[in-house]
């Protein structure tokens, strides 16, 4: 009893002081508490599938009351911003090309025509694929106002209308908003990046400047050690994560539709599994530069293949399987669900338990690691 | 080196040059060897680049296909088999034939499912009448996907209703047809501009990575003022440690191309020495944002923090290689016009895929090229300023 009380302290000493080292220097406490804060902002912004500026422009063939009524439709949207009036089909590649528009809206000479003479008329639409995923959004959204102009249409002149509808509705997200699905999943990305960092790099920065060495000395014992590196990561990651919730909620006004303890449950767990991975690096990397590469090399493929920016659904299932040691996958997951859907842990299971085991092993074989190297 | 030093104040100026040159062969050769013995550099410069390229030029897709989605028929008529047959032979979908809503529902809730298509029981009957409805739940966690969706279940339906139409009556259903085009990736495949997107990605952390820590490490250590009492002067030290890096970072950019080009199938439509010349102004953007913030901080801890901060995380959020800029508020996108990665990002993807635009070249490079211009005197500046 009484040594599991002084081991406790000596944790507890050796963690206020890597707190300490970490929080002491202002350049290094800055570099700590404000940038996740900052990339919310900056990113909840950015990180949107949504388009709310198309720039098109018109080859108007027609030049009939018809077509531009259609062409009205799309700058009344609020959305569409015509940057020219083409002249010739020949124009089109010189403005595609240059980036000035997105899309051009190309209506045919006999536009209002076979209109009214109920034949159906063309409009064609050209698109910049160089970045495919907004092209196919932009179209789609054009799509859809030349939908509402054909029920217009059809209403006026005693068209049937389409013989089979659809009511479409979102759950969990009503007005499909990027943002309420991105933001969510920032929590985890922004929090591993130097959760993860912090750790690897503290060790080894004391192995290089030959400071563990002096550690070892120490009554402690390699357990201690290792929880006095990993306690202040995880500090510093839950004030991380707590600014990024902060900004999620009271700057982008994000519904919070779950319970906090369960929220803050799985991003310890998943703070434990980060810790651990640094630990882990740390244990290997004898130098701060080779600390740094090797955080790297996993970082990158952590928030890339996590399913935040593109769907794990649309994974070939070989990297699938990979993404299974990628404990951001789970985090992601977790602070969404747990977010936009209000999951209980209950609901969360097939997600903590990946991340327990992955923090277990890690945790055991840095330990292993460090255990060997001391003696 | 000494002697070098003397006569350079008094010798000729080609002599001064001479020596300069001699000065800075010196450095890079030690800076390679340097590099030769710690595995790590290499690993970083081409090691890193072929699994990053191969990971996510395989692993990252905004392709939808195979959607799982529950069509619940409540009662089979013939209508309803042969609506429901659309989904069954459409290769974007995956569909689990129900016959309620509870239980589909419940799938969508464990988010088995991206959405629920119910055709009512009543469905023939409208269909007969004019006025059939089928509902369509979509799950809205990713919206981009839940659009994708929408948009395939209304592709679906509008073939369907079209052959209905053409079976009754000869006039066309929809009065106009939007007819599509999609320039530069005819065939909507989004490794097209995520690859390319990639090759940014990977040279922006290779090129920030390889240098932050370098010049860091030097003052932590404290060898860079036993640098300094030689007559080595502090521009040549920038150029000997920027050399070697260069050469190593454009190697990994050389496996990044050939691997787009053989692995990947992304078409070169421009000139293969415009993507070398654009790439070699960006290498050295890269390296000097390393430089500079490590010459300013001259902590590796920090200088490795700040450089994953000011050049990983942007690159991949704001340089317009996954989200439109347009549509990004009007300060984030001041912000992204002092992002070197947004000017690489419009080239590469141009280069591959549009072919030599030069009213997108032009602009773009000359950018570039002030940007490696105003690195380079910034991290000369703060070293002088060290010194001082």
């Amino acid at each position: 009893m009484n040594s599991l009380v002084s081991c406790l302290l000596r944790i507890l000493a050796l963690t206020r002081k890597e707190l300490l080292a970490v929080l002491k220097d202002p350049r290094s406490r800055m570099s700590l508490l404000v940038p996740p804060v900052v990339q919310a902002l900056i990113f909840g912004y950015a990180a949107t599938y949504d388009l709310n500026h198309v720039t098109y422009a018109a080859l108007d063939q027609d030049h009939s009351a018809a077509s531009r009524q259609l062409l009205a439709g799309l700058d009344g949207s609020g959305i569409f911003e015509r940057v020219a009036n083409l002249q010739r089909v020949s124009d089109i590649s010189s403005v595609i090309d240059a980036r000035r528009a997105l899309l051009i809206v190309q209506i045919d000479p006999q536009f209002e025509r076979r209109l009214q003479l109920g034949l159906g008329a063309n409009v064609q639409l050209i698109a910049d694929g160089r970045n495919s995923n907004t092209a196919g959004t932009a179209m789609g959204y054009v799509t859809s106002i030349v939908n509402q102009f054909n029920s217009d249409f059809g209403h006026d002149h005693g068209f049937a209308p389409a013989p089979l509808q659809i009511v479409a509705r979102t759950w969990y997200n009503p007005n499909l908003e990027t943002r309420w699905f991105m933001i969510p999943g920032m929590i985890g990305t922004l929090t591993l990046l130097q959760t993860l960092m912090l750790t690897a790099m503290s060790v080894a920065r004391e192995r290089e400047q030959g400071t563990f060495d002096q550690l070892l000395v120490t009554p402690f014992r390699p357990f201690e050690i290792m929880a006095g590196k990993a306690l202040p990561s995880m500090v510093v990651g839950t004030i991380q994560a707590t600014g990024v919730l902060l900004v999620a909620q009271l700057w982008f006004r994000i519904p919070f539709a779950g319970a906090y303890l369960t929220l803050f449950a799985g991003l310890l767990l998943f703070l434990l599994a980060a810790v651990g991975i640094g630990l882990l690096i740390s244990a290997v990397a004898a130098t701060m530069q080779q600390a740094l590469l090797y955080s790297m090399l996993l970082i990158m493929p952590f928030s890339l293949l996590s399913g935040l920016t593109t769907p794990l659904s649309s994974m070939p299932t070989a990297v699938l399987y990979l993404t299974a040691i990628n404990p951001l996958r789970y985090a992601i997951d977790i602070t969404r669900r747990v977010y936009l859907e209000g999951s209980g842990l209950n609901l969360l299971v097939s997600d903590l338990w990946p991340l327990a085991l992955i923090a277990a092993l890690t945790l055991w074989a840095a330990s292993w690691m460090f255990g060997t190297r001391m003696r | 080196m000494a002697q070098m030093a003397v006569s350079e104040g008094s010798g000729s100026s080609s002599n001064a040059w001479a020596s300069k040159l001699r000065r800075i062969r010196a450095l890079v050769m030690k800076e390679t060897r340097q590099i030769v013995r710690d595995p790590s550099s290499i690993a970083i410069g081409a090691v890193l680049p072929l699994i990053l390229i191969l990971l996510f030029g395989y692993g990252l897709s905004l392709d939808v296909k195979n959607v799982p989605i529950a069509v619940v028929m409540e009662f089979p008529t013939p209508e309803a088999v042969d609506f429901a047959a659309g989904f069954q032979l459409s290769p974007y979908f995956h569909p689990f034939m129900m016959r309620s809503m509870p239980p589909a529902q419940q799938q969508l809730l464990e988010h088995r499912v991206d959405g629920v298509l119910r055709i009512p029981a009543d469905f023939s009957r409208h269909i007969a009448a004019g006025d059939a409805e089928v509902q369509l739940i979509v799950h809205g966690g990713d919206a981009n996907r839940a659009r994708i969706i929408e948009g395939y279940v209304q592709g679906i339906v509008g073939v369907w209703a079209a052959r209905l139409a053409s079976q009754g009556s000869a006039k066309p259903s929809q009065p106009v047809n939007v007819q599509a085009r999609l320039w530069f990736n005819e065939a909507n495949d989004s490794s097209y501009f995520l690859v390319p997107g990639l090759v940014v990605l990977v040279m922006t952390l290779i090129g920030g990575l390889l240098t932050a820590m370098v010049m860091a490490r030097e003052w932590e250590r404290g060898t860079l003022e036993s640098m300094f009492v030689t007559p080595v002067r502090s521009d040549e030290i920038l150029l000997g440690k920027t050399l070697p890096y260069f050469v190593l970072a454009l190697f990994g950019f050389g496996l990044c191309v050939l691997s787009a080009k053989f692995l990947f199938h992304v078409p070169l439509r421009g000139s293969m020495w415009v993507l070398l010349g654009a790439s070699m102004l960006y290498v050295l953007v890269a390296l000097g944002i390393g430089l500079l913030i490590s010459s300013w901080v001259k902590n590796q801890l920090v200088a490795s923090q700040l450089t994953m901060l000011v050049t990983f995380m942007p690159a991949f959020m704001l340089s317009g290689f996954l989200f439109d800029l347009r549509s990004m508020p009007t300060v984030v996108r001041l912000i992204t016009y002092a992002l070197p990665a947004r000017y690489y990002v419009a080239l590469l993807q141009s280069v591959f895929l549009a072919g030599d635009v030069w009213s997108v070249i032009v602009p773009n490079t000359l950018i570039l090229a002030a940007m490696a211009a105003a690195l380079a005197l910034g991290s000369r500046a703060v070293m002088h300023k060290a010194l001082a």
